[in-house]
């Protein structure tokens, strides 16, 4: 690491002597639709840490800058920031415009905000916040699917975990205001704990190559980011209530904003849904019911030089599973594939019945950054994380009201991060991370542990490079290494630990022999290397293109080396393996770019290779005494990923506009020669709006949303006999439903209410046809139909 | 700006040095019902026949064990007794005991292949239901078939053919299930 400082601070050496840097900037900001002065604006010359704030008189002066062209970023609270390229080849006097929009304190176009991208080279999608208010009864996997080639894996409607690219659960990293979650993401029913409302965008960036936050984000990063606070004395929040008839749902969310001039800010939002049983168009899916109450805080002080922040949050969600998806062994799987219809239809109810999950998360962090003249910025961050996570089954008598899994997560993370961007065309970033982890699985559920306590220590380093070689190249290189260590304490069958070879394997890992059970200590230390070489090329002022190439290395997760036993309520034998490897993941990606005043192009095409791919898939059945269970287990192959997602967004006139979103991925198991299990189908959304200003901001949009048939799928299908009946049947688990096509419709108005507020209504109607399907990619496909019609309404007022 | 480093290293030593943990207990799982033992003793005389199913690991990879002792003798009426154990405790622990004090809340099933015999209940539950750890077996005339004998925490005794035996429409859980081969002489 020094080596490669010493290189590049003597190759800047040179820079510094071929350069004079003793010119000053003096200017003057001014409205640009009434020539009046602007106070308190903030000039920065991009890509350095050299800046000036106006002052009464709208004046501002910058010394010491070098000649050369340089951009001025000017931002100031109700402006849309402006950028001006200047050239400097003696002291430079001017007069700058700013285009000021008052009292609005509507978002800013992202157009306009100083949107930093954190890989060049990589495709970055940003959901504003307009976009996430439609999502503010849902949550963040159906927001997420906005964005072409993010699609989602369900346990029903109300569990919903991001897919970027076919790739879910522990290959996707979400960072919640600067905190990476930690809450048990390993499991096909465990959805991120996360409250859109407290989010003021969100971003994804594709691929691995973000190494600032891992390198194991094989599928991609997802990054919620607060409110950005403005140094401008001001209060104003907002309440979104909505209501919607498919659960017959209502939802609240209210948050508020004080910022001061001085710097300190304070932002609180509160959120709390309700939804009853969910509807197909045929008949209530009982028990889909679920509640979730959250609030977050977020303070701070905050200037361009220093600044702090606190974060409190804390998520409450209780969710129903659906009833009939409940078996008791091979023959009530048997049942359901047959029947048409879930074998389990009640009328609609708000109450949540076992099977059920009972999951809180808290996070709190501290943070603090410094900017050191001339040389960038430090910032350093603890945070802490506690997921308490409650999963009931139908269990009988005296059980019925305890937990089957009871696991309580506690993290520590503690980072620190070094930004040099104070040299020209050159920003450096690098930064440590350490984080312990632990996890302990109650035993006075009755229950075996499906994963284990365990104790988890993480370290972690990182440097990424950028560099602008000319106006139209732009470089970005990265490495990270991170360092994981597990020391679990498990308890195996001691008839399952012969049965899977471990006596011969590790008989060393045996530290108490109970009889039945053995109580072992594995440890197991795992090194991943992660690499990121990327280029970006302006090939117009529309065009670019962006390539990129990035190695990541993900270690197997609990679940996938520990899940040992009958997970009641997914009634299947689920079983990890001690002899998996990390996955090597190498990815290629190249995306096209166009952007001009009516019209916005991002095309993602990639290839991924991933070796020793970590999967899990069927594997017959396995006969107790209760009867015969799916057996799913855990296994390593090669894979190979090729996709593209496209979106197009085009604006034909002022009031008619048209979107694409389209993806598809070829997923291949290499070493086996056959697809690989539960990748997302080929599809299809287009969308069609018309906006009408002097309607009160009408806006309506249809869109037709097609998604295809699975064709590609392994055939885990296996033959069964069912002592009921006497009869040996073909249990047909992997043959995807068929491709559907729904047709959805969004309405929008805003009207103003007294001096200083708006409010906003949206009707929007989901499934217009009350069309019938099953998703590919939800586990409850097997048991029910998906949703019927949805009518929602929301209302907004800000305030 | 000092005191921030030395709060920061002071954070990260904490979370290196981790209180060594304690051995974790022991979950045994409760009412684990290893065997099950179906005694058919001939009315009027003749052999006994035992069926028995037996998985000592419980939930564990190993299979179950199912063993009949001898052929059935044809158009014969046998007393049936039923019972549930956990062979993995010494003493077996009987839990056809708990079964009976818990009579409404299960039922045994005894379903057959080929027409080879029927079962009717002769036990019943404070209900006036049928528990069947107690029955009557008629064979048939000769022939090979399956007997699955099922044991349904919580079934819907009120529900159709429930109390006859049928288990079509019983629902609840299944405890125990076992299929055995019988022959009749």
């Amino acid at each position: 690491m020094k080596k490669i400082l010493v290189v590049f601070f003597c190759m800047n050496v040179f820079w510094i002597f071929s350069q004079k840097c003793t010119y000053n900037i003096q200017g003057t900001i001014v409205d640009f639709h009434d020539g009046s002065i602007i106070d308190d604006a903030t000039i920065l010359i991009k890509n350095t840490n050299k800046f000036a704030v106006s002052d009464s008189e709208g004046n501002f002066t910058i010394s010491n800058v070098c000649n050369g062209k340089i951009t001025l970023v000017i931002s100031h609270i109700g402006c849309k920031t402006s950028e001006k390229t200047i050239k400097i080849d003696g002291n430079y006097t001017g007069k700058f415009l700013l285009e000021h929009h008052s009292e609005e304190l509507e978002e800013v176009t992202l157009k306009g905000k100083i949107v930093v991208k954190k890989v060049a080279s990589l495709s970055e999608t940003v959901l504003s916040k307009k976009m996430l208010e439609n999502y503010s009864a849902a949550s963040l996997g159906d927001a997420l699917k906005e964005i072409a080639g993010v699609s989602s894996i369900n346990t029903g409607n109300a569990i919903v975990k991001p897919m970027i690219n076919g790739m879910h659960s522990s290959r996707i990293i979400v960072m919640n205001n600067g905190v990476r979650l930690q809450d048990q993401e390993w499991g096909i029913e465990h959805a991120p704990n996360i409250d859109l409302n407290s989010s003021e965008s969100v971003s994804v960036i594709k691929g691995a190559g973000a190494l600032a936050f891992g390198s194991d984000a094989i599928g991609g990063v997802v990054l919620l980011n607060p409110k950005n606070p403005i140094r401008k004395d001001s209060l104003f929040g907002s309440t979104i209530a909505g209501f919607q008839t498919n659960g017959k749902a209502y939802n609240i969310a209210s948050s508020l904003h004080k910022t001061y001039k001085n710097g300190y800010f304070l932002d609180a939002n509160a959120t709390h849904k309700r939804f009853g049983d969910f509807r197909a168009p045929d008949y209530f899916l009982t028990n889909t019911g679920s509640k979730s109450t959250a609030f977050s805080l977020n303070v701070g002080y905050k200037t361009f030089e220093t600044g702090w922040n606190l974060f409190v949050s804390s998520i409450a969600n209780e969710i129903g599973i659906l009833g009939a998806s409940h078996i008791g062994g091979i023959q009530d799987l048997v049942n359901a594939l047959n029947s048409q219809q879930p074998l389990i239809q009640n009328d609609f109810s708000y109450r949540i019945d076992n099977p059920k999950q009972d999951v809180t998360h808290f996070i709190a962090k501290a943070s603090y950054f410094k900017r050191f003249q001339n040389v960038g910025k430090l910032t350093l961050q603890y945070d802490f994380q506690e997921n308490q996570r409650f999963e009931y089954d139908r269990r009988i008598g005296d059980n019925r009201f305890i937990p089957a899994v009871d696991l309580n997560l506690q993290t520590h993370t503690a980072t620190a991060d070094f930004l040099f961007d104070a040299k020209n065309s050159w920003t450096f970033q690098s930064g440590t991370l350490f984080r312990f982890q632990e996890n302990v699985a109650n035993p006075a559920t009755g229950v075996r542990r499906l994963i284990p306590d365990y104790q988890k220590t993480d370290a972690g380093i990182y440097t990424t490079i950028k560099h602008e070689f000319s106006e139209n190249w732009l470089f970005d290189t990265g490495f990270r290494y991170d360092f994981n260590f597990y020391g679990v304490k498990k308890f195996y069958q001691t008839s399952r630990w012969s049965v899977l070879g471990y006596d011969v394997l590790f008989p060393e890992l045996v530290i108490q022999d109970l009889g039945t059970q053995l109580l072992t200590n594995p440890e197991l230390s795992f090194h991943n290397f992660a690499m990121s070489l990327g280029a970006k090329r302006t090939l117009s002022e529309e065009n670019s293109l962006l390539l990129n190439y990035t190695m990541a290395t993900r270690p197997p997760n609990i679940a996938e080396l520990f899940s040992d036993g009958l997970h009641h309520s997914a009634a299947r034998i689920e079983l990890g393996s001690l002899t998996l490897n990390s996955e090597k993941s190498n990815r290629f990606s190249l995306s096209f770019l166009k952007e001009n005043s009516s019209s916005k192009w991002q095309i993602d095409t990639y290839i991924n290779t991933i070796q020793d791919y970590i999967f899990i898939a069927p594997n017959g059945t396995e006969q107790t005494i209760r009867g015969a269970f799916p057996k799913w287990e855990y296994r390593q192959t090669d894979a190979l990923l090729v996709g593209f997602d496209i979106n197009i967004q085009k604006e034909f006139s002022e009031n008619w506009g048209y979107s694409l979103n389209t993806s598809y991925i070829y997923a291949q198991d290499t070493e086996n020669k056959m697809p690989i299990i539960d990748m997302p189908p080929f599809q299809m959304k287009n969308s069609i709006s018309y906006n009408n200003n002097d309607w009160h901001g009408f806006s309506s949009t249809l869109i037709s949303e097609f998604i295809g048939r699975q064709n590609r799928f392994p055939d885990f299908n296996f033959n069964q006999f069912i002592a009921e009946t006497n009869t040996t049947v073909l249990v047909d688990i992997s043959t995807p439903p068929n491709a559907y096509h729904l047709f959805h419709i969004n309405n929008t108005m805003n009207f103003d209410l007294g001096k200083h507020s708006k409010i906003q209504v949206s009707l929007n109607i989901n499934n217009l046809l009350n069309t019938s399907y099953r998703n590919y990619l939800n586990r409850l496909r097997f048991f029910a139909d998906d949703l019927g019609r949805n009518f929602q309404l929301q209302i907004k007022i800000n305030y | 700006m000092k005191k921030y480093i030395f709060l920061f290293s002071y954070l990260v030593i904490m979370s290196l040095t981790s209180c060594s943990s304690e051995d974790p207990e022991i979950v045994n799982e409760e009412e684990l019902i290893t065997t099950l033992r179906v005694t058919l003793t001939p009315q009027g005389g003749g052999t006994t026949v035992t069926l028995q199913l037996q998985d000592l690991d419980g939930n564990g990879p190993n299979a179950p064990v199912t063993n009949v002792s001898g052929p059935l003798q044809a158009n014969k009426t046998y007393t049936g007794v039923t019972q549930v154990l956990n062979e993995t405790e010494s003493p077996a622990e009987n839990i056809t005991l708990e079964v009976k004090e818990e009579g409404y809340e299960h039922q045994f099933f005894y379903t057959f292949s080929n027409s080879i015999a029927t079962a009717t209940y002769t036990d019943q539950d404070k209900n006036g239901r049928p528990i069947g750890i107690t029955f009557n077996l008629t064979t048939t005339t000769a022939g090979i078939g399956n007997l699955t004998v099922t044991l349904r925490h919580e079934p819907n005794k009120a529900a159709s053919g429930v109390s006859a035996g049928i288990i079509t429409n019983a629902g609840g859980e299944t405890d125990v299930e076992a299929t055995f081969n019988l022959t009749v002489n």
